[in-house]
């Protein structure tokens, strides 16, 4: 399916005979903020995610991930539209629902007073195994995510990374049509991520589909085929990792002037890598910044111009594209942490010049 | 679309009787889970018994001499059943730590996500704190035998009077759910002892409601603890110690009727709230 969703219209048509794993059309989610005031959590959101497939929700803190995920996992109710998982409405049957999903959601949800194989056991035995078959199951997943030899240990000794693999392999239990997975590396080190990056790629290399949400491109980028921006609680963008990266623009090269005076010397030599594309020059953090093709050859070249002409920098040093830089390019607003409807970009960091770039991009 | 093993007994999950069988199943697993806790870590109910039995020894021989039990008889074994009713309700400060423990680690989201019977996790909760409060009288009343205290009801008395404790302690596992679903974190739920230790104390665990003040005496006397306790000490034939009020001379009645009350209120809101949840 190459159909993009660029907000509304939904690329499937209505019956639960979809084709689609998980299906949200126009779902919405109202909240009762502080003072009564409803807030939209979700407001017409829509979603179509291919069987088999690995796709990221991709959006910042507030945009509405977890509450869509909640409501496509049965734990929220929704108040308008249509949702449907492995072909069954969320909303009339719940139940049917639940035995065909996993769900990771942002805490390791496993039982700290057990041992590992006793959580998988007692979560086998309430997916309605039965002793002998959830005993069997657990000692497969145990296996299937490295943790044989942890197993009859307490989780309390287990590392971040061991216990999401353990929350991982408790979705898991009923080898579910579709896996969601909130966050699912939020609070992890480096190492932990990688852990649980390999038992997903492992996962989807199963068949299994995989809901991710994150707020960190670069983890979508390595684990989805496909990726739905959300903002707002509305998608605003649904595309393939490259097409994204391609729509927000390459790697970036920048450069931090250590004299405001040497700015235009500066932007004279990055402005020769460029390849003829837009410099930008924000003189007030004396930085110069511009997309570059051949990341290396880019880097190697503005620094020998810049010492041959004499000019000393701060810093020097090449950026991918982020999410903020996503962010500015889809909604002309930053990745604000629980942006506010009436949003806040100006009131980053980094807000006010990259919003200007965009503009003249 | 991948493959599924649909399990058979998962899709029968909407017969009635099957549905039923599952609940109790369900319930069961779950209360299989918190036990083996106890059984993985089995010093954490020497833990919860440290207070009620430091407070009987405190109690019985630090302050005991210098207590009268009003109407006479021997302080300790006054003291005894009022530590037993004491134990049973602080018992609600468990069950609203493990719950509220569960709710911010999510635990309980990956309950609802699963095809188990919605009520099997607050049911499930219920029982293995019986089973709990079950042991730990048994703990309780073994070091009270050891001190020199006696039932002298008889042994069908003295069982109705442990049915009475533990009827105390199942309407307060409704208040612990409902409270354990009320406060945010673990660490909020430790501030419920604050309230937790006065109730307990102004009742008549430790001095007859009489000997205090008449507004104090009052409170004292309808707390439902003092019900309890009052009742268990007629069962168990120890000193009473009863002030005349009516609430103390119909002890038997509201030491059931109370917990009865407790469960009508508090099991309909813990209810609501676990439905509240999907708002």
């Amino acid at each position: 399916m190459s159909k993009r969703m660029k907000g509304s219209g939904s690329p499937a048509g209505p019956g639960s005979s979809s084709g689609y794993a998980v299906l949200a059309e126009g779902v919405v989610k109202r909240y009762r903020g502080k003072g009564g005031a409803q807030k939209r959590a979700l407001d017409g959101f829509d979603l179509a995610v291919r069987p088999g497939a690995v796709h990221g929700l991709l959006g910042p803190n507030g945009a509405g991930k977890t509450t869509a995920v909640r409501v496509l996992a049965t734990l929220l109710r929704h108040d308008g539209g249509r949702a449907e998982v492995a072909g069954l409405d969320v909303a009339r049957e719940p139940r049917r629902v639940r035995s065909r999903i996993g769900l990771t959601g942002q805490y390791a949800a496993v039982d700290e007073g057990l041992t590992g194989r006793q959580n998988l056991e007692m979560f086998g035995r309430l997916f309605h195994l039965g002793n002998r078959a959830a005993r069997h199951r657990a000692g497969e997943l145990l296996d299937r995510f490295g943790l044989t030899g942890a197993a009859d240990t307490g989780v309390t000794a287990y590392s971040g990374g061991m216990r999401r693999r353990l929350d991982l392999a408790s979705s898991m239990i009923l080898d579910p049509d579709v896996l969601f997975l909130d966050e699912p590396t939020t609070g992890l080190d480096p190492r932990g991520r990688g852990e649980v990056w390999e038992s997903v790629r492992a996962l989807a290399a199963g068949g299994t589909t995989v809901l991710l949400t994150t707020q960190y491109l670069d983890e979508a980028d390595r684990l989805a085929s496909r990726i739905t921006v959300i903002d707002r609680g509305r998608a605003i963008a649904d595309d393939t990792p490259d097409a994204l990266k391609d729509r927000v623009g390459g790697d970036r090269i920048e450069v931090v002037a250590a004299d405001a005076g040497d700015l235009a010397a500066v932007a004279g030599a990055v402005g020769r890598v460029a390849g003829g594309g837009l410099v930008v020059t924000d003189a007030p953090a004396r930085r110069v910044h511009a997309q570059v093709a051949d990341r290396v050859a880019a880097l190697t070249e503005v620094a020998r111009g810049l010492q041959d002409e004499g000019i000393t920098v701060e810093d020097i040093g090449l950026r991918r594209p982020s999410l903020d830089d996503v962010f500015l390019r889809l909604t002309g607003h930053g990745a604000t942490d629980d942006a506010p409807p009436n949003g806040d970009a100006e009131n980053r960091g980094t807000g006010n010049h990259d919003t200007s770039e965009v503009a003249a991009a | 679309m991948t493959a599924l093993e649909q399990n058979p007994v998962t899709t029968g999950v909407r017969r009635p009787r099957a549905t039923a069988y599952w609940a109790v199943s369900d319930c069961w697993n779950i209360a299989r889970r918190v036990l083996t806790h106890y059984q993985r870590q089995p010093v954490a109910i020497v833990w919860q018994l440290g207070f009620p039995i430091l407070s009987l020894l405190l109690y019985g021989y630090v302050f005991g001499s210098a207590m009268k039990v009003p109407g006479g008889g021997d302080y300790r074994e006054f003291l005894m059943p009022g530590m037993f009713a004491m134990t049973m309700a602080m018992g609600f400060m468990n069950t609203a730590v493990a719950v509220v423990t569960d709710a911010s680690k999510g635990v309980v989201d990956r309950f609802r996500s699963m095809p188990m019977a919605p009520s099997a996790f607050a049911a499930g909760r219920g029982t293995a704190d019986l089973v709990v409060a079950a042991a730990e009288l048994a703990i309780l009343a073994a070091t009270a035998l050891l001190i020199g205290w006696r039932a002298d009801g008889g042994v069908p008395a003295a069982l109705g009077g442990f049915g009475l404790l533990l009827l105390l302690r199942f309407s307060l596992i409704w208040v612990g759910v409902w409270l354990g679903m009320l406060v945010p974190t673990p660490e909020a739920a430790g501030g419920l002892y604050a309230v937790a230790f006065p109730v307990t104390m102004i009742s008549s665990t430790f001095v007859s409601p009489s000997l205090m003040p008449d507004w104090l005496g009052f409170l004292a006397a309808w707390n439902p603890i003092s019900s309890t306790a009052t009742a268990v000490r007629e069962l168990f034939g120890n000193p009473v110690a009863g002030g005349g009020t009516w609430v103390e001379e119909h002890a038997l009645l509201m030491a059931v009727v109370w917990p009865l009350v407790l469960t009508l209120v508090f099991l309909p809101l813990a209810v609501r709230r676990f439905q509240r949840l999907s708002r």
